[in-house]
């Protein structure tokens, strides 16, 4: 009866994410996976013959407050982050459930081959998903440079201790040895850490993608130690959803996963510039006033949105204008590069924060047929993604990567900082050409300038 | 069929039904999916509560205990920052068409 009872709750998760998929069902899509979620809990809590209620309620009661004030207030800005770190929570419950049934036992002998197996195989991933998410999580929160980290050797450092993991699993395995196992723990939280270091900021959505996945891998694999479905199904669909993510991103940037994760790719935030190559060339430097006026002759205009408006916290000052644009007539619409941003669908998050409809959002193939008949597109802090060295330099690392064609537009305008390159460390071809316009600024101010500036023309 | 078998039955089914419910997601839901989907993998909350309540005493129980607040942290943020989000998508305005 349980088992069944535990399958419902398994309907409910296939029913939530099914319903997640369309804008229209997607919040009772989640409350239906909340409701199975308690469901499961409350199962679990009538079927087992529970002798610690203290320890059981204590640890609800502890979660529940930290969850829900992380979730009540985290600002949509942080979003990342705060995925991130409840990516790693998961993984590191699923490796401390594993972690916990083997310690329960006196006699480690009456364990099976495999479920040492899948004991260990719950460690490693619950590991490397919990060190892997606080790493990204202190890169996206900027405790932790965003530049990708580098060494001599680090490859190698990396085989060895992967290898050194499945030492230690044959270990666990041949000897049933508890310290195995804690080494194994200890050597892949190691691993977790120094597989993100190198990561650079900018393939973010990518790795909190993949740690998607992991975590509901870990949660899989703890569902095979201690035997229940629910926790089996749970986690494979998740494995499935942050797999079907990261092959989103990657493809986004047509890049393999292997070199996303390995390549180390981009030489820092930005920071540098001294390399470009075209930094002598001329910009044409525009005002507000100078943006206002082009935007007044205007009939379509299209928004680019990127990380510099997520920096600057710009969403409500991006929707102002917008306002003020359609109360003239022009249509606005937002060009949305699937990794712009710091995880999939950022942009998104940060502009339904703003209360702008989600059908002015456009995805890239839509985004391209609107900016060909475009009179401005404003970009706001995005830079690689409209690189149009991607489609015409085949010599350029981003090459093949499919951006949004803003150079299509009668007018470009650049928001931007400072003419640094982007993430990637590459020169923009698109701040030297004639129809580009480059206003040096944060991304609010300089919307609030424009708007500003608007009013007056 | 041993347990191990049927697990991994379970399993190999369970993905391909992920990838045939949450293939085709628009861009605009990527945050809530991936937010929602991680409350999901959470699930590890039932053999958290289990470790945690067998009495066993000792390290066997701590380790239970930070599971349960781990999962549970997972849990409630994960389904309570998805409504949040979910919240704030607005149906599109035909008014303004």
């Amino acid at each position: 009866m349980t088992e069944l009872l535990y399958l419902a709750c398994a309907a409910a998760f296939i029913i939530g994410l099914k319903r997640l998929g369309s804008p229209r069902t997607a919040r009772t899509g989640n409350l239906i996976g909340a409701t199975g979620m308690l469901g499961a809990v409350v199962i679990t809590l009538v079927d087992r013959d529970v002798v610690d209620w203290g320890v059981i309620v204590a640890g609800l009661a502890v979660g529940t407050a930290v969850g829900a004030v992380a979730a009540v207030q985290v600002k949509m800005t942080a979003m990342p982050q705060m995925v991130a770190a409840f990516n790693g929570f998961g993984g590191l419950a699923s490796a401390l459930v594993a972690m916990s049934e083997f310690v329960r036992i006196d006699d480690p002998d009456v364990f099976a081959n495999e479920t040492v197996v899948t004991i260990a195989a719950s460690v490693l991933i619950g590991a490397v998903t919990f060190s892997g998410s606080f790493v990204a999580f202190g890169k996206l929160q900027g405790i932790i440079t965003g530049r990708p980290l580098t060494y001599p050797g680090q490859q190698l450092v990396n085989g060895v201790i992967a290898a050194g993991a499945i030492a230690l699993i044959v270990w666990a395995i041949v000897d049933r040895s508890e310290t195995a196992l804690w080494l194994l723990g200890v050597a892949t939280l190691l691993l977790g850490i120094i597989l993100v270091l190198p990561i650079g900021g900018a393939d973010m959505p990518v790795v909190i993608s993949l740690l998607n996945s992991f975590s509901g891998l870990a949660a899989s694999m703890a569902g095979f130690v201690i035997e229940n479905t629910a926790l089996i199904i749970g986690g494979a669909l998740v494995g499935s959803a942050g797999l079907i993510l990261t092959m989103l991103m990657t493809e986004a940037m047509n890049r393999p996963l292997t070199n996303v994760l390995f390549g180390a790719f981009g030489t820092g935030d930005g920071g540098g510039g001294a390399a470009g190559t075209m930094s002598d060339k001329p910009v044409k430097r525009a005002t507000a006033a100078d943006v206002a006026i082009s935007l007044s002759y205007a009939q379509s205009v299209v928004i680019v949105p990127g990380y510099g408006l997520a920096v600057a916290q710009a969403q409500h000052a991006t929707r102002a204008l917008a306002d003020a644009l359609q109360e003239q007539g022009i249509k606005v619409n937002y060009a949305i590069h699937p990794v712009a941003g710091r995880m999939p669908g950022h942009m998104n998050v940060l502009l339904a924060e703003a209360d702008v409809p989600y059908d002015q959002l456009l995805d890239l193939d839509h985004a391209n047929s609107e900016l060909a008949g475009a009179d401005v597109a404003i970009i706001l802090g995005a830079n690689d993604v409209v690189n149009p060295s991607a489609r015409d330099d085949a010599d350029s690392p981003i090459y093949g990567m499919p951006i949004l064609e803003v150079d299509r537009a009668q007018t470009v305008v650049v928001v931007k900082r400072s003419l640094s390159p982007g993430f990637a460390g590459i020169d923009n071809p698109l701040f030297y050409e004639d129809g580009t316009m480059m206003f040096f600024s944060d991304a609010k101010e300089a919307l609030e300038a424009i708007a500003e500036a608007l009013a007056d023309v | 069929m041993s347990p191990l078998i049927i697990g991994i039955t379970v399993f190999v089914l369970a993905t391909f039904v992920g990838f045939e419910v949450i293939a085709k997601v628009p861009p605009t839901l990527h945050t809530p999916l991936m937010s929602g989907a991680n409350a999901i993998s959470g699930i590890t909350i039932v053999g958290a509560v289990t470790a945690a309540g067998f009495g066993a005493g000792g390290l066997a129980t701590w380790l239970g205990f930070g599971a349960v607040v781990t999962a549970t942290i997972n849990v409630v943020g994960g389904f309570l920052v998805t409504d949040r989000m979910l919240g704030m998508f607005k149906r599109p305005k035909r008014a303004d068409d």
